[in-house]
């Protein structure tokens, strides 16, 4: 009894724990080192957004914290799993709590959006129940739905995603990793290929849904005035490593510029 | 400085190497050997005309006395091409899973599943008609079960090969959550391909009742066997309405299936 009412409280201890913590990463396409011993760390409930010019391993290190893209050395520790030690098994079991939004929908354009939706409960459930809505049980049924609610478009349910444009296709996808439950979200770019009026709604959304929901999120956008106005956290990438961080108030914008056009910007 | 004209500059034709050159004289060699060794001659084709034009005048007017008899036959050939189609169907998108790049669950398997698929569809439906009329007698079941398996090396293919040229985005979205393969396979590449599915069957289908009036002809069942009963028995007027019926069906399951495919696709 004593013991236990030594140890701290268990929420204090996760607010405490970072939801990422990234060391000594490395990372070679054949003769061009992409990340050279990046560290990093995020606490939770932390909107980050990941700045560097084309080409400096933004979507790289992205896509390697779910090994999406296989790292050559170092640690990566998200939301408690040892992300570089999983075997294929429990690393698929881990990729289910982490929510990926691409720059590409990949929705399935000959069903409606709130099936798309659904396919998001596939990262707890299986079998034909989850394949369409129309087979789908009552509560799933109505969860997917209510993610449609989330990002504005519950009257769209039942029109075929082929038939959305840009801005409604995102937020469908986004709404497919609601229902998926995240307790993680990484975001490449999901305001590029979107008019600017679309792409601000799809930032501001996200932004907004990571904060309402205590989610911790990594964000790629090209645009600086996205970059600064939807995270809390601005981060440099530039020659394989961290070269600017600080917290999204404090940035300036002429200096986070350097970032986006590839010139010199160590700090 | 003058530029040479372009029509000089230019050759008109590519000069063929050796081996091109002795590859296109022995093909050349082979086509004239053939066109001697059918038996194509013009002495034969002046016999076969008139000999033509007296059956089709012993053809027409068509006798309807058969006409009831004929119209069952008829039936129980589009049943037969039905059902032997739709179990093709059936058994053609397993196999087109196992035999898919991306979705196949080993090489192995794959395989496999591609050499059973050209195997099936290799071996004419004729070929199969006439084991099967061995294996399980006469009749219209034979002509199902070959209509069955020559539907699941048609279908197996283009099955196969639609789901293969289906965007992956959708795929590796759901991958990246850690959907099973079945969820893939029946959330993201079955829906996109549905529409090449649908096709595929609908010509699986005109083709199998155009197959099915011949499989009757090696005792498969259906109208075939009528068919051949009337020519051996030199009875053209019936013959005649016999294909004439098989024309219309024909004709009628394929506009059938163009309405269904325009409605549909």
């Amino acid at each position: 009894m004593a013991l236990a009412l030594a140890l701290p409280d268990e929420s204090l201890i996760e607010a405490l724990t970072p939801a990422l913590r990234i060391q000594g990463l490395r990372k070679a396409f054949g003769a061009r080192t992409i990340l050279d011993g990046l560290d990093l760390e995020v606490e939770p409930g932390t909107a980050v957004a990941l700045i560097g010019a084309n080409g400096a391993g933004k979507s790289t290190l992205l896509r390697m914290l779910v090994r999406l893209i296989e790292p050559d050395a170092g640690q990566m520790t998200l939301l408690g799993e040892a992300v570089t030690e999983l075997a294929p098994g429990p690393l698929r079991t881990f990729r289910r709590r982490v929510g990926i939004v691409f720059q590409r929908h990949n929705l399935v354009g000959r069903l409606s959006a709130l099936s798309n939706v659904l396919h998001g409960v596939q990262a707890r459930k299986s079998g034909p129940r989850t394949w369409l809505q129309a087979l789908a049980p009552a509560a799933d049924r109505a969860e997917a739905l209510a993610c449609l609610a989330e990002v504005g478009l519950a009257d769209r349910a039942l029109q075929r995603a082929d038939s959305l444009s840009g801005g409604q296709s995102q937020r469908v996808a986004i709404a497919r990793m609601l229902m998926q439950r995240p307790e993680f979200i990484l975001a490449d770019e999901p305001d590029a290929s979107l008019d600017p009026r679309s792409g601000e709604e799809i930032m501001d959304l996200l932004y907004r849904l990571a904060k309402d929901k205590g989610l911790t999120l990594i964000v790629i956008s090209h645009r600086l005035e996205h970059t600064i106005r939807y995270s809390d956290r601005i981060v440099g990438l530039a020659d394989g490593r961290i070269t600017l961080d600080r917290p999204s108030r404090q940035a300036d914008p002429r200096h986070l510029r350097q970032f986006f056009t590839g010139r010199d910007h160590e700090e | 400085m003058s530029l040479p004209s372009p029509a000089v500059a230019v050759p008109r034709w590519d000069r063929p190497n050796a081996l091109t050159f002795i590859l296109t004289v022995l093909a050349l060699a082979f086509l004239v050997w053939s066109f001697s060794n059918v038996g194509l001659s013009w002495e034969r084709m002046q016999r076969g005309f008139p000999a033509l034009g007296s059956i089709l005048d012993r053809m027409f007017p068509p006798d309807l006395e058969r006409l009831p008899q004929i119209l069952r036959s008829l039936l129980i050939t589009f049943q037969m091409a039905l059902v032997g189609c739709v179990l093709g169907l059936i058994l053609a998108f397993p196999l087109a899973i196992l035999a898919a790049d991306g979705l196949s669950p080993h090489p192995v398997i794959k395989q496999l599943a591609r050499g059973l698929i050209a195997f099936f569809r290799t071996v004419p439906d004729l070929v199969w008609a006439l084991l099967f009329v061995i294996a399980v007698g006469l009749g219209p079941a034979a002509g199902v079960m070959a209509i069955m398996v020559d539907k699941i090396g048609f279908a197996g293919r283009f099955f196969a090969e639609a789901m293969e040229e289906v965007d992956k985005g959708p795929q590796e979205a759901l991958a990246a959550i850690g959907a099973t393969r079945s969820g893939l396979i029946f959330s993201a590449v079955v829906p996109q391909a549905l529409p090449s599915f649908i096709a595929t069957s609908l010509f699986s289908l005109e083709k199998a009742v155009r197959g099915s009036v011949i499989l009757g002809l090696v005792g498969a069942g259906g109208i075939g066997v009528e068919l051949k009963v009337a020519f051996d028995l030199f009875d053209y007027d019936t013959a005649a309405t016999i294909i004439i019926a098989v024309f219309l069906l024909v004709v009628l399951v394929e506009q059938v299936s163009n309405r269904v495919r325009k409605r549909l696709l």
